[in-house]
Formats: structure tokens, sequence, C-alpha cells
């Protein structure tokens, strides 16, 4: 059969095919919504690794000011000469004082007060052996060198967006799953509703393709169509979202934003959605054809 | 004289039930008429539907075009299907399509590209007198309008056989005349046609027409001559 709108006339079925639309709308919001958790979570993910896999704290135990003062510039003197070292600067004593001003209140800004002096490193990369380069260097400085991993500290943060971002894939198959079945029902449903339709088309010589082709064609349009709808609304709701995080101004949250690729990737789901309720359409009408002479 | 169907010792069973037609055995010449006659299930519509190709016999061979139905594959059926022409007493058409969709329906199941479709179509509308009503639904047609709709739609892709099931069944005697006037030019067109019928009055109306006797699923064949048809010439 042409592809014209009156052979789409054929399976006329405006109330259920609103049902299906609205039905489709609200599987693709969600999955819309769970698919830009899984997308954001991945970026926040990576973007953590960038921050913190290559980022050292070095810490100068001394209790003497002065030996303090003296190590702390020779060590930060050997970071920078370092090929493994991209930066290195230390932390303004005053900023560190404010920082614990809360648990130590006016005495934090003491001078006299034996605060370790810390530097902060970012290295060219975070893989263990440079790590360790770094590592030895600072301590060839001084013994009283701590060195700390951002990584080690935040390792917990980085499992929870791990376990967010599964959490979210989960969701984005379930909901595929669950809209290839409802599609599946939607056409045994159309070829019980349509059966008399059907029987005349088999009358007069259209092969089990040509009928199959009518439903996954309005199947796969209903899904676009609502799939537009669900995607939309949910892209509003993950950029509202997205905004509000935003507004939190916390670097733990900075990385969690979608980039063009994962909004791509999003506007992309109606239509790999129609896709697959064409398929199934497809095998779910051919399969029930097939019982029929 | 070349015939369009052939059925050798056929029998047809729905499910474990007694068989519903038994030992048919007949041959249809091509541009033949011929009335299906019987009581109430004697097996009119069965046979007709091995006929339409609704139903593969449960045992015998079915010729249709010279090809053995019982052999050819599913995928087959539709391209035999194309050449048979099929009316209903409840004449099933689609009930959201007008009269012109109705009609054009198998030329889009055929395939043919839509600007070949206008035409035929409104011929075929003017023939079964219809042109006026090429927009109505089904549901506002009258039930003799309806039955021209489907012939029109059995025959505008000019079937070689065209198999019609009590066709006047629903009509007044009026328009049950017209409509046999309809098969009757197409027959002298080519077209083989088989009616089943209970109007015996018609029988009369159709000089060409050739009786088939159906009782209790049995083919009544006294003389023979549905099983070995005399030449066109000899009656």
């Amino acid at each position: 059969m042409a592809r014209t709108g009156k052979t789409q006339r054929l399976l006329d079925d405006r109330q259920g095919r609103r049902t299906m639309v609205w039905i489709m709308a609200i599987m693709i919001f969600l999955t819309t919504l769970a698919a830009a958790l899984g997308l954001s979570t991945q970026a926040a993910g990576r973007a953590l690794d960038r921050q913190l896999a290559a980022r050292l704290t070095v810490q100068v135990i001394e209790g003497n000011g002065a030996t303090r003062d003296a190590v702390a510039a020779r060590l930060l003197t050997a970071l920078r000469s370092s090929p493994d070292v991209v930066r290195a600067a230390e932390v303004d004593r005053q900023r560190l004082a404010e920082l614990l001003e809360p648990w130590l209140g006016e005495a934090g800004l003491d001078a006299d007060l034996p605060m370790p002096a810390m530097i902060d490193a970012d290295l060219r990369d975070g893989t263990g052996p440079t790590v360790a380069r770094v590592d030895a260097l600072a301590k060839s400085v001084s013994p009283n060198i701590r060195v700390d991993r951002h990584a080690t500290w935040l390792a917990p943060v980085r499992g929870f967006i791990d376990v967010l971002g599964w959490t979210a894939l989960a969701l984005v198959l379930l909901m595929t799953g669950a809209t290839a079945a409802v599609v599946l029902l939607a056409a045994r449903a159309g070829l019980d509703t349509h059966r008399g339709t059907i029987d005349i088309l088999h009358m007069l010589g259209s092969t089990d393709h040509q009928i199959a082709r009518l439903f996954q064609r309005r199947i796969a349009w209903d899904t676009l169509n609502g799939g537009l709808i669900g995607v939309v609304a949910g892209g509003l709701v993950a950029l509202f979202l997205g905004l509000r995080l935003a507004t939190l101004d916390s670097q733990l949250v900075d990385g969690v934003r979608l980039g063009i690729g994962e909004w791509a990737a999003i506007a992309g789901l109606p239509f790999a959605f129609a896709l697959l309720a064409a398929l199934a359409a497809r095998w779910s009408v051919l399969r029930r054809l097939a019982g029929v002479l | 004289m070349a015939s369009i169907v052939q059925f050798e010792n056929v029998g047809l069973r729905y499910g474990q039930s007694p068989e519903t037609l038994s030992d048919l055995s007949f041959t249809l010449g091509a541009g033949t008429f011929h009335f299906l006659v019987g009581p109430s299930g004697a097996g009119k519509s069965s046979l007709l539907k091995l006929l339409y190709l609704s139903q593969r016999p449960s045992r015998g061979v079915v010729r249709l075009f010279g090809e053995d139905m019982v052999l050819v594959p599913r995928g087959r059926l539709p391209g035999f299907r194309r050449r048979i022409g099929v009316v209903f007493q409840d004449f099933r058409l689609v009930p959201h399509l007008s009269a012109r969709d109705n009609i054009a329906l198998p030329l889009r199941v055929a395939g043919v590209p839509e600007a070949e479709i206008a035409e035929p179509v409104e011929e075929m509308l003017a023939w079964v007198g219809l042109s006026d009503r090429a927009d109505a639904r089904p549901a506002t047609l009258s039930g003799g309008e309806q039955q021209r709709v489907a012939i029109a739609r059995a025959v505008i892709n000019r079937p070689e056989l065209l198999v019609a099931d009590e066709p006047t069944g629903n009509v007044d005697p009026d328009m049950a005349e017209r409509l046999l006037q309809l098969f009757e030019s197409l027959n002298r067109l080519g077209t083989t046609v088989v009616m089943a019928t209970h109007d015996y009055h018609l029988l009369h109306r159709v000089p060409q027409g050739r009786l088939m006797r159906l009782d209790h699923g049995r083919l009544s064949d006294p003389t023979g001559e549905l099983r070995h048809p005399p030449p066109e010439g000899a009656r």
C-alpha cells in the first residue's frame, strides 16, 4: 500500500491514539529525567575525577614557625620545578585561619598558633606513579611532610555518584522495556480492535507486511508525538533543576551539568523510542498474523 | 475453455466436527456464471471460503488459476486473492472510509500509484450509480448503496473470479435485479461469477447461469456436468 494519509486512516482510532500519545509522553518524560540524571552524574563524576585525581594537598607539620616557613618555601620551589606538577600554591594563612575560626574562635587568628603550612598542587595527571614521584619529592625536602590526595577523601562521594549513574541507567533500561511492552500490548489491542478491517484487507490481497506497516507507522508516529512532548517537558524540568543546582555555588556539584552532547542524546530519545516502537509493533503484528491464513 | 476453478474430492471440517463439505469435485470454466444454491447450513459459505482463499480444505485438491492452493505457500496467497473479487451479504465495508476510499482500497493494496487511482474509482462509482454519494460513509448509505459499493470494490481490479455470498440478501427486489445486472455485465467482460443465493427468482434472470446445488455439504451433480463441463458452444 502506498504511504498515504488515506491508507493511514484504515486504522482510524482517534481516542485510542490520543491515549497512546499521552502514555508515551509520560514514559519518555520519565526516561528523559532518568537519562538527564544519569548523564549529568556521569559528567559530574568525570569533572570530579579531573579535579580531584590530579590534586594534592601537601602539609608541612612543623611546630616551629620559622622552620615550617623555610620548609614550605623549599617545598614550593621543589614542587614548581617538578615536571609532574602543573601548579603549586601555598594556601593563604589568613584563609586557613578563617576556616578554623568556627571551631577555634578568635584564637584561630593567633599568629602563634602552630598551624601546618599547606600547599595545593595540581599534577600533570592523577596516575599512581606520578603521585608516588611527587610524594617522594615532597618527603625528600623534609620528613615532617604529609601528602593528601583529594581523591582519597572524596572517594565515597565518587562512589555515590557512580551508584546514581547506575541507578539512572537501570531506570532508562526499565523504561525502555516498559515502553516496548506497552507497544506490544497496543499492537495486540489494535489487531483485536481492527480485526474486521484486517480481514477485509487480507481478503483484498494485503500481505502481512503491508498490514504490519500500517500498525508500525501509526505506533511509531504516536510514540514520536508523545516522545516530543515528554522530552520537552523532561528537558525543561532537567534545565530547571540544573539552574537550581548552579545557585548552590558548591564545588562538589559544579560538574553536575549537561553539555551539548548530553542534550543531543536526550533530544534523540523520542526518535530512538519511535524506532523501538516501530520494531516492536512490526514483530508483534507479524507474529499474530502468521497464525491467520 | 480454460478452467479457473477445479475441486477434486475436497472435504472441509472445522476442528474435530464432522465434515462440513464432503467429496466436492467440480470444474468452473473461465467466463462462466454459476449460482450456488442450497438450504441454510448446506455449506455454501464454506465452499465460498475455499474459493476466496479464506480456508484451506481438510483434504482433496483445490486448484485456482491452475495452481494447487493446498500446496501454495501462505506468502503467495495475497497474489491470488488479488485476482478474486468477493461480495458479502453484510457488505464488509471499512466503516470510517468514504464510498470512494472503500472502492479504491484494492488498488491501494495492489500498490497502484495514487495518481492512477482517481480515474478508475470515479468510473466504478458511475458504473454502480453512486457518483453523487462518493464521499458518504457506509453508515449513511442504504443497504442497496452499500452493496453497490461492495460490488464496485470487488470488481475494480477486474478480477478473474468473482465470489458473491448472498449479495442480494439485504436489498429489495428491484435493487436485487439491478445488482444482478451488474454481475451479468461483469460476466460478459470475462469474469467467472459464483453467486450463492436463496433467491430462486434470480436464477431465471441469467440465461447463461449454471446451477450448483449443495445439500449437507455434498454437491448434487446427477449429470456430471459440474465435474466435466461441456464446451461452451455445446450447451
